[in-house]
């Protein structure tokens, strides 16, 4: 690092001679009265001032990109002399230092980690939790791997292991506009499936999720993912994601042979209302085998909406998202003999089985630090579609920082075995290192 | 009947292809510039002429930091040749997943179409030394505000000038006269700013957030103070207090805040110190009458010196 001073005035020196070269030759060729010679003098000063900020940009992007010469974007300037000179000395500088120190830290990764830590009360001997846990504690790195192609791992560290939630490559400079991930990766199937536990704006997931989507892992799992904006009329946006996987995902699919993959399709819609205001909304599908053999496979439907309002002027201080989604599970299942055999979920019973359930979620931020939110949950069980639980949810969320949250939630839930559970849970989230990207 | 339907379908495809293949066609020849801030936008206006076509991503009056990555923004990123951002972290919650989800290769980072404006401007607030999130959310690389200089206005005009005679060589002689151009008007209009400022040369002003340094440092203001304890934190009561004492010890009467701030606070500030709220434009397009960059100046800097003389 303290090179790069040393680097900067050699620059400097370079450029200023340069110019000094070139001064007799502007001034003998133009005999002009003196309040051209000034102006023309002032804009010498303007140019050198600007060759200087420039060099210091270039300085910039030097340490900001390590040993790497600055990128394709080597600046025209009016006087193309020297430029050659600037490039040269600056590319071959960072050689001399060597690879290591500050260079090769410059190409690391951006690192994140996000902790998540969870107080709760109130008795639920079905879904219970401890009185105090560290949920998750999530760390990202992420990078552009080429100019083809970026990097993204998420490894969450739960209370009993490690996980590698997230792994993938994302190809982003394929012709025709295909995007195409390879790797880990949660699915495209609805909204909340996709999100990370950091950016829900409630405490847990819905109950939907829970019973049908295989709760909080959800449909994650190794595979590729190709994606396509589709041509759609003027203001509208179109977009369909096809997956393919393995086939193993919480209790929602289990691959018994290698040909039980799953696959997951997502059409994505969107449409600006207002400047203020839009629509997003789409529908998914999943199918796979489930954990019954290979005979045996699950069809998931879904479509999802939300309703976003953020006032421009205002996008810091008010917002306010309704959001909803319907998914139906449907199941082949084995006659309860077969239980004899395999390990089957409790409650499992025989024949098909058609389940749905819904969650519909309103979130209000009312000022730049609080947003207040409520849910209403319905779900069917998997196994046993006759069985129904309902659940309903209030939540307060402030925020320190754009980097702290603190949230609170009350929960009821009424399970199919006709018993309420009443629940508090405090959380609090922190997010260290790279700045993340805003959840949209 | 069949065959008739057939051909009906086919006839009604083909249709379609041509509806939306044939625009990019005709327009193929322009280079489709797309830029984050309006400001960018402007200047690449002011050196492409008519032979680019430009649109900015965020609004004028909205917040820079907090613009919402919708999908409308990837139809306009797909079909861009050249992306123009400000850098510096500045797009970083909302620009990346765009530039990954816009399945266009040429404007991701270190491609050819991308462009980060912050190489070419002289940048201030460089922090050195132990960064920490406890002094806010600090922007590592610098401030990014930076095009709030004229000079660096200039700058950025002639680095977007060689990046697009880099990407349209035939028209290079088009792009540098129109620069030249620019920075002849610019360099008047800079006369005339600076002759109009002159007067208030040195005076203390306090602003929102850290967005003005380099307009500060250009027209010889001092900031002395922000209502924002720090950087991306909202005031406090403790804060908004010892700022009110540090204007009243230096007898500073004017807080510049951009549109998208809440003004109870600097209004009860004003208040207390018998100041100014100037509610004061960082980009084109933040008032509909700032049409452009020169435009941009012009109303800020009336508007402060109406300010300055109504307050003393």
């Amino acid at each position: 690092m303290k090179r790069f001073p040393a680097l900067f005035v050699f620059m400097v020196a370079m450029s200023l001679g340069v110019v000094a070269q070139q001064t007799p030759t502007a001034q003998s060729t133009q005999a002009a009265p003196a309040q051209a010679d000034t102006s023309a003098l002032e804009q010498k000063v303007r140019d050198l001032e600007d060759r200087l900020v420039l060099l210091e940009g270039e300085i910039r992007q030097l340490k900001a990109h390590g040993a790497q010469p600055p990128a394709a974007s080597a600046p025209t300037t009016a006087e193309q002399g020297p430029a050659p000179t600037t490039t040269t000395a600056s590319a071959e500088q960072p050689r001399l230092g060597g690879a290591g120190g500050a260079a090769s830290k410059a190409l690391n990764p951006d690192i994140s980690v996000i902790g998540d830590f969870i107080a709760g009360a109130g008795h639920n001997p079905i879904n219970p939790t401890p009185a105090f846990q560290m949920h998750e504690s999530e760390i990202g790195l992420q990078a552009i791997i080429d100019p083809y192609a970026r990097g993204d791992f998420f490894i969450s560290f739960g209370e009993e292991g490690v996980n590698l939630e997230e792994g993938f490559i994302t190809f982003t400079a394929l012709p025709a506009g295909f995007v195409v991930r390879g790797g880990k990766m949660r699915s495209a199937f609805g909204k909340v499936n996709t999100l990370h536990n950091h950016v829900l704006p409630w405490v847990d997931r819905p109950l939907v999720t829970q019973n049908l989507v295989g709760g909080e892992d959800g449909i994650d799992d190794a595979g590729f993912s190709v994606q396509h904006i589709i041509p759609a009329p003027k203001n509208w946006f179109f977009e369909f994601t096809g997956q393919t996987f393995r086939g193993d995902s919480s209790d929602v699919f289990t691959s018994s042979n290698k040909n039980d993959v799953s696959v997951v399709g997502h059409l994505r819609g969107y449409r600006d209302l207002t400047e203020n205001s839009n629509l997003d909304f789409g529908v998914s599908y999943s199918r796979g085998h489930n954990l019954f053999g290979s005979d045996f496979v699950t069809h998931l439907y879904g479509v999802d909406a939300m309703y976003r309002w953020k006032p421009v002027r205002r996008a810091i201080y008010k917002a306010f998202n309704l959001r909803s989604e319907f998914i139906w599970r449907q199941q082949n299942q084995p006659s309860l003999t077969a239980c004899a055999t395999i390990t089957c979920p409790v409650n499992t019973f025989a024949g098909f089985q058609r389940a749905f359930g819904f969650y519909t979620s309103a979130d209000y931020q009312f000022a730049r630090r609080w947003f207040v939110g409520a849910r209403v949950d319905d779900s069917d069980r998997p196994f046993n579609s006759r069985l129904n639980d309902k659940g309903g949810s209030l939540v307060l969320t402030y925020w320190p920082s754009e980097f702290a949250q603190i949230r609170g939630q009350y929960r009821l839930t009424r399970y199919a075995e006709n018993f309420d559970a009443h629940e508090a849970f405090i959380q609090l989230q922190f997010a260290l290192g790279a700045h993340g990207a805003h959840p949209f | 009947m069949k065959s008739q339907f057939k051909y009906r379908l086919f006839t009604m495809l083909a249709l379609l292809c041509v509806a939306v293949f044939l625009p990019s066609v005709a327009e193929a020849k322009k280079l489709q510039v797309v830029t984050t801030l309006t400001d960018l936008a402007e200047l690449t206006q002011e050196v492409g002429g008519d032979k680019v076509d430009v649109e900015a991503l965020a609004k004028g009056y909205q917040d820079p930091h907090f613009v919402e990555p919708k999908p409308s923004f990837l139809l306009k990123l797909r079909h861009a040749d050249l992306l123009v951002l400000v850098g510096l972290d500045l797009e970083i919650g909302w620009l990346p997943p765009l530039i990954t989800q816009s399945g266009n290769g040429k404007i991701q980072p270190g491609g050819q179409g991308y462009l980060d404006a912050s190489q070419f401007s002289q940048i201030l607030e460089i922090p050195g030394g132990n960064l920490t999130r406890a002094e806010g959310d600090v922007h590592p690389l610098g401030n990014p505000h930076y095009w709030l200089d004229p000079d660096n206005g200039r700058r950025i005009a002639k680095g977007i000038a060689g990046k697009l005679a880099e990407m349209d060589p035939p028209d290079q002689a088009y792009f540098q006269q129109r620069e030249q151009d620019f920075e002849k008007r610019l360099a008047e209009a800079e006369k005339r700013w600076e002759a109009q400022m002159a007067p208030y040369r040195g005076r203390k002003i306090v602003t929102y957030h850290r967005s003005w340094p380099n307009f500060a440092k250009h027209f010889g203001l001092d900031v002395i103070g922000y209502v924002e304890p720090r950087p991306g934190i909202p005031p406090t009561p403790s804060h908004t207090l010892e700022l009110v004492n540090l204007m009243k010890r230096e007898n500073v009467k004017i807080e510049l805040i951009e549109p998208y701030f809440d003004l109870k606070t600097p209004n009860s500030i004003a208040s207390m110190t018998s100041g100014k709220v100037v509610q004061i434009m960082p980009s084109v397009g933040g008032k509909p009458e700032i049409t452009d960059y020169f435009k941009l100046f012009d109303y800020d800097i009336n508007l402060l010196i109406q300010a300055f003389q109504e307050t003393k």
